[in-house]
């Protein structure tokens, strides 16, 4: 039966996650805005008091659930009644995500023990090292200073020797990167073989061969730390390569790829609810000036605002509901891949003009630091470049929709 | 300037126009135009008889809150989902540019469609109803489907269901039982929800159509806009004002055409132009006091327009999915530059840009729509979907004729149809109701 609300069994878990937002991520949000590369150290407790959560289940999806940790993309904890119709824990992630990104989104990437590097070992990842890697707080580092969406083209390199992996080159934009446990490194085997040979490898934070070049100091997301590393005749296990280490050319990069398929929503996820704090906030300050929001007006009898208002949130519905149908998607076994993207580039796009544009209706209100719609509008335009950039996510969209390969559509 | 077109004027009125033959062309529109202006008294249609008494209005009841996220129909929906989809690319499709241009659905097409049951999905069962239980995402699949064929055709074909929806909805246990039997017979009667008025920045909460409570009823005063199979209707839903002691309210009232002062004019607009549209003129029409549906409240008038909406988003989204299904295989065929165009990412992204937005109106119309089922608030809900559809939904209506370039422009090929059609969705009120 056609349903588009919020499942009832996640409005506990939502509550939880707007709690942890409202109480401790919106009353930090401007001081580690200010004082970027500082530890957010007030998260030490509050993961303690998720994983505490995890346990009883209550948080699963909001905390470590939700980039793919403890209960990751491979966990089906959630049983329903109808067996043909499946909420999990895509679901449950997305959901929790994106109330923490209410409270704020910076913070939220730098959650102990959180990362997209979770995302990759549970999508990849054999038993034996789900084991050792699962749990602990992993960043993935796959862009290089040659290689940005076309990860195709990575030219760190992966060469056996012995038991070990000896890796070579250079990884920058990693979220997270230097206070993670461990790295989840995107490079090839064999660099004449193309994507087929790329795989990714775990890399402990401490290896002495992961080399921090620096830090980046960015427009937005400032609470979270961007790490740029050199890997320098860094060895590793070679049982720290995730999945197969056969070269299979039909195959190989596929399987790196679908990660994307799961993070994707996520990300969007972030983006809904970033702009949700902008236009509640928008919302409130339009209201102190006296601008009524009236649904039923058609939008010429309505002021200029209210009806500007109305036209972003039906866009913000439209990216939220896309979102919840790739995380319900991947709930349910279907292929995702093109809603995936859809729910990234609506939802990335979206997010953007939103808070641009409830900064540009609240004046010098919403652009002076006294609130934090400009912050909002600073964080949220990472959400429509990483984990693939519009533009990556309308090419994906476009290629699938006319069958078009990668070749015939460039 | 001005000093330039008076000159114009001058010259024109000096026989200019004749010496280039021009005469007989501007005649021409001046007769075309004032024949569409040629009004009529509405004909008399059945006679609609009481014949089974019901004790108590019939209703069905509402699903009730639903646990899980979902995007399946159900088993019935899907298969009258189909079942429309295929009637409406086998049928509507091959019929729409004749009917476009005769601004008039075949009864033939009218008559298969009636047999989908379309007006039986709002009716109870206990009044020949097809459906247990209230399902305006069923009628929205449906209007959905039949959209795909072609926007105006469809306009045709749902605007009895709408009214037989709206008297399953409020109509009381003597207006049920004059009326609806006829709705879920053979021969369904032509009929339509006239809300919308004709003058700019119409708002369908302030009408001007008054009515004015007499000793035997009310007379109705006012001209509606763009209904439905105006001329063939057999019966009509008109909103006005009524005009209280205690103030005005708005309020719907049945209204049986051939009585004194209800007339008919043409009005043919820029698309859906097959839904044979027009306007619906009354000067003190009298109609009794059983005519006034759902007692007057304001919940009814404000619920009848939001439903109707939805059903104008539907619509929009049939359509768009009709826009990108024949833009994809164009741009992959049409080939410049010694390569297909849809190898280049502005017409690439374009394409996933309609599909993109297409999906975001569709998500959006079923959740109001399934909000309507399950008896949440849908008001929000819907004003968002209307939103997404009039804006998105006409943005896709004109990259389908950016899509195929000066192809586009010409009647070889549907997207200019589309395109016109796509322009109701942000202006059209009433007429429908899911």
């Amino acid at each position: 039966m056609i349903n588009l609300e919020t499942p009832k069994k996640f409005e506990f878990l939502v509550s939880q996650a707007h709690q942890v937002a409202a109480e401790i991520f919106r009353p930090n949000a401007r001081k580690y805005d200010g004082d970027e590369h500082s530890y957010p150290k007030e998260l030490d407790m509050l993961a303690a008091v998720i994983d505490g959560m995890n346990e009883g289940g209550a948080l699963s999806g909001a905390g470590a659930g939700a980039v793919g940790g403890g209960n990751g993309a491979k966990a089906t904890k959630a049983k329903d009644k109808d067996s043909s119709n499946r909420n999990g824990t895509n679901i449950a992630s997305l959901l929790g995500l994106t109330e923490l990104c209410w409270g704020d989104v910076g913070l939220l990437l730098t959650m102990p023990r959180q990362g997209l590097g979770q995302a990759a070992i549970a999508a990849v990842a054999d038993e034996e090292q789900l084991g050792r890697f699962g749990g602990k707080w992993a960043a993935m580092a796959i862009t290089e200073p040659e290689a940005g969406s076309d990860s195709a083209a990575i030219r760190t390199t992966a060469t056996l020797d012995g038991d070990e992996y000896v890796l070579n080159g250079e990884k920058i934009f990693v979220t997270a990167g230097d206070r993670a446990e461990l790295i989840v490194v995107w490079a090839t085997l064999d660099r004449k073989q193309g994507r087929a040979a790329i795989k990714s490898f775990v890399v402990e934070r401490d290896n002495p061969g992961l080399i921090l070049e620096r830090l980046e100091h960015k427009l937005g997301i400032r609470a979270s730390d961007t790490a740029d590393f050199r890997l320098e005749n860094c060895r590793i296990p070679k049982e720290n390569l995730l999945g197969s280490p056969e070269i299979e050319p039909k195959r190989g990069f596929a399987g790196v790829m679908q990660t994307f398929d799961n993070t994707r929503p996520l990300v969007a996820g972030m983006a809904i609810g970033v702009s949700r704090a902008c236009l509640e906030r928008t919302r409130e300050l339009l209201a102190e000036a006296g601008v009524e929001i009236d649904y039923d007006l058609p939008p010429h009898s309505l002021l200029a605002a209210a009806s500007e208002f109305i036209a972003m949130e039906s866009d913000w519905e439209a990216a939220r509901l896309l979102t919840m149908q790739a995380a319900w998607m991947a709930d349910n076994k279907k292929p995702n891949s093109l809603q995936a993207s859809m729910a990234k580039a609506k939802a990335g796009r979206t997010a953007t003009d939103i808070a641009l544009r409830c900064v540009a209706l609240c004046g010098s209100i919403g652009f002076g630091e006294g609130e934090l719609l400009e912050k909002w509008a600073r964080d949220v335009k990472i959400l429509d470049l990483f984990e693939g950039t519009q533009q990556i996510q309308l090419l994906i969209v476009a290629r699938q929709l006319l069958g078009k390969t990668s070749a015939e559509l460039k | 300037m001005a000093v330039g077109l008076r000159a114009l004027n001058r010259l024109a009125s000096n026989g200019l126009i004749d010496r280039f033959g021009l005469r007989d062309p501007a005649q021409r529109v001046l007769h075309t135009a004032s024949k569409a202006t040629v009004r009529t008294a509405t004909r008399a249609g059945r006679t609609f008889a009481t014949t089974q008494k019901l004790s108590k209005p019939a209703r069905q009841p509402r699903t009730g809150r639903s646990d899980l996220f979902d995007l399946t129909p159900d088993d019935e929906q899907q298969m009258l989902r189909e079942s429309v989809r295929d009637f409406a690319l086998a049928k509507l499709r091959p019929a729409a540019q004749q009917a476009d241009e005769a601004c008039a659905t075949p009864n033939e097409l009218l008559e298969q469609a009636n047999e989908l049951g379309l007006t039986m999905v709002g009716v109870p069962e206990e009044l020949g109803g097809a459906v247990a239980e209230r399902s305006a995402v069923t009628t929205v699949l449906m209007a959905e489907a039949l959209a795909q064929g072609d926007m105006g055709i469809a306009v045709a074909c749902l605007a009895p269901a709408g009214v037989s929806t709206a008297l399953s909805l409020w109509g009381d246990a003597d207006q049920q039982a004059t009326y609806l039997p006829e709705f879920v017979g053979e021969n369904v009667p032509a009929a339509a929800l006239a809300l919308l008025e004709p003058r700019p920045l119409f708002n369908p909460f302030e009408l001007q159509t008054r009515a004015r409570r007499t000793a035997g009823g009310f007379v109705l005063d006012g001209i509606k806009s763009l209904v439905p199979r105006a001329g063939d209707a057999e019966l009509f839903i008109v909103a006005a004002q009524l005009e209280d002691s205690d103030g005005l309210t708005s309020a719907l009232f049945i209204v049986e055409p051939g009585g004194a002062g209800l007339s008919i004019e043409p009005e043919p607009g820029m698309g859906i132009r097959a839904a044979a549209t027009g306007r619906l003129v009354l000067e003190g029409v009298k109609v009794p006091g059983g005519a006034l549906l759902g007692e007057g409240r304001a919940d009814v008038m404000t619920e009848c327009i939001h439903l109707s909406r939805l059903g104008w988003c539907a619509l929009a989204v049939g359509t768009g999915q009709a826009v990108l299904d024949y833009v994809i295989p164009y741009v992959n065929e049409r080939k410049a530059f010694g390569e297909p165009i849809s190898s280049r990412q502005s017409v690439a992204f374009t394409v996933a840009n309609i599909a993109i937005e297409l999906d975001g109106m569709r998500l959006a119309t079923y959740r109001a729509a399934s909000r309507v089922d399950q008896g949440l608030p849908f008001g929000r809900e819907v004003a968002l979907a209307r939103r997404l559809c009039a804006e998105r939904g006409m943005a896709i209506g004109s990259d389908g004729v950016q899509m195929l370039g000066g192809h586009g422009y010409v009647k070889e090929h549907p997207v200019e149809r589309w395109y016109r059609d796509m322009r109701a969705g942000g202006v059209m009120e009433g007429a429908l109701v899911v």
